[in-house]
């Protein structure tokens, strides 16, 4: 797990590893099926050596989960250059761009059928998003979160065309 | 061919439509062949002009082809005469398309009602199924209302209940969503994955990825024919968390 994100959540209260847990199930609804329980424990443990986070045990003998963490002043410095940090993930089309002319040049395989791999591909996740999308309620955190990867796939797809149309034109030029 | 058992409701065998003569020939269907089966939602992307219009209109029997075999439930309709071809489409097919085609001077409800009376249906029975189906599109509250008075997508899921009033075997949409902005398309994409849960076989001509990702089965056409395939029902990825970088963010060490 992202130590930012952990951190960041520390901002808001003192907690345990199982309430932090609980509340990115939350955020992520059907998404948070592939994050691994563990990995919250793993990044907490991390931040707890490199001195940005403590942990105190807390009067409840009957939980087997009795550390309650809380962030230090390093912690609240790393969360704060976090959040004014801009970042945005990168979708790799380089790669795939260099793929198409690649496969093209050496003519190790048809670009077009590369695009059309891709693009099943696509469509598939799209329908997979798509159905969970749909799925959640009105104004849930989730919801907004698929929406997202629905526009991103939809975006993706529409170079897909583009680059179809492109292919398609050298072909038939050559 | 009998209209039994797992015979596809729609089937396509070398079909063609050419446009024009000699050096002028355009062949915008070139030799498709196609199986729906009952209950399926078939999508067909291409890029403009790839013929897959063209396709839709000679399934729907709006165009008759150059060349091929064409059937519908069993029965041979390429050589059907114009008579028994319109017969075919008010009773057998619905249509639904891009810019919507609603008589602008009628209301909601007289609009879906329309096939039905043109069809012989009386008018009680045809305003009841019609009201049912306006319900079954959200859109009961709105019955009355002309039109010029609804939104765009409003007025396509009209279109859509339109189309389903004579209980069609097929449902033929021609870029349902292709006028509408990204709100309305969703409404029609709610109507269209509710429809395919209930079991219409529907065919649909798009470009929206959003429209094909409903689908069970997506064809893509180039140059008047057929070049991929791709099965969308199963298969699934399984992996949403992969989609939204969920993994690397849980795999990255900061």
């Amino acid at each position: 797990m992202q130590q930012e994100v952990i951190l960041a959540m520390l901002a808001k209260e003192p907690s345990h590893g199982y309430q932090l847990r609980a509340r990115l199930r939350q955020a992520l609804g059907p998404l948070g099926d592939a994050m691994n329980d563990g990995q919250v424990y793993v990044t907490l443990t991390r931040l707890e050596k490199a001195g940005l986070v403590a942990s105190e045990q807390a009067e409840a003998p009957d939980r087997p989960d009795r550390k309650v963490y809380v962030l230090t002043a390093a912690g609240h410095q790393k969360v704060a250059d976090w959040l004014a940090e801009v970042a945005w993930p990168r979708p790799d089309l380089t790669e795939f761009h260099l793929k198409l002319i690649a496969a093209a040049s050496a003519g190790l395989a048809d670009p077009l059928a590369i695009v059309d791999a891709q693009r099943r591909e696509l469509l598939r996740r799209l329908r997979d998003a798509q159905r969970a999308a749909l799925a959640e309620p009105g104004g849930s955190a989730a919801g907004l979160l698929l929406e997202g990867i629905v526009l991103r796939l939809q975006a993706d797809l529409h170079w897909l065309e583009a680059c179809e149309r492109n292919w398609t034109g050298r072909r038939n030029r050559s | 061919m009998s209209d039994t058992g797992n015979a596809p409701l729609l089937r396509a065998a070398g079909l063609r439509k050419e446009y024009g003569k000699g050096e002028g020939l355009v062949r915008a269907v070139d030799g498709v062949d196609l199986d729906v089966a009952r209950g399926e939602t078939l999508a067909v992307m291409g890029p403009s002009g790839c013929g897959k219009s063209t396709l839709l209109h000679l399934l729907g029997g709006l165009d008759r082809p150059s060349g091929g075999e064409l059937w519908l439930a069993g029965r041979r309709i390429d050589h059907l005469g114009e008579r028994a071809l319109a017969g075919l489409r008010r009773d057998t097919i619905g249509f639904v398309f891009q810019a919507f085609h609603l008589m602008d001077e009628l209301t909601a409800v007289e609009n879906v009602e329309l096939p039905a009376l043109l069809a012989g249906r009386s008018a009680r029975p045809a305003r009841r199924r019609a009201a049912e189906l306006l319900d079954q599109v959200g859109l009961a509250d709105r019955a009355r209302f002309l039109p010029s008075a609804l939104s765009g997508g409003q007025r396509q899921r009209v279109a859509v209940a339109r189309a389903l009033v004579s209980d069609p075997q097929v449902v033929l949409a021609d870029e349902p969503t292709g006028n509408l902005d990204s709100q309305a398309t969703l409404e029609v994409l709610r109507l269209l994955e509710h429809l395919h849960a209930a079991g219409q076989t529907l065919v649909i001509v798009t470009h929206d990825s959003r429209i094909a990702a409903t689908a069970d089965r997506l064809i893509s056409m180039r140059d008047g024919a057929f070049v991929d395939e791709t099965r969308l029902t199963g298969g699934s990825t399984g992996n949403l968390g992969g989609l939204a970088g969920l993994t690397e963010m849980c795999e990255r060490e900061a």
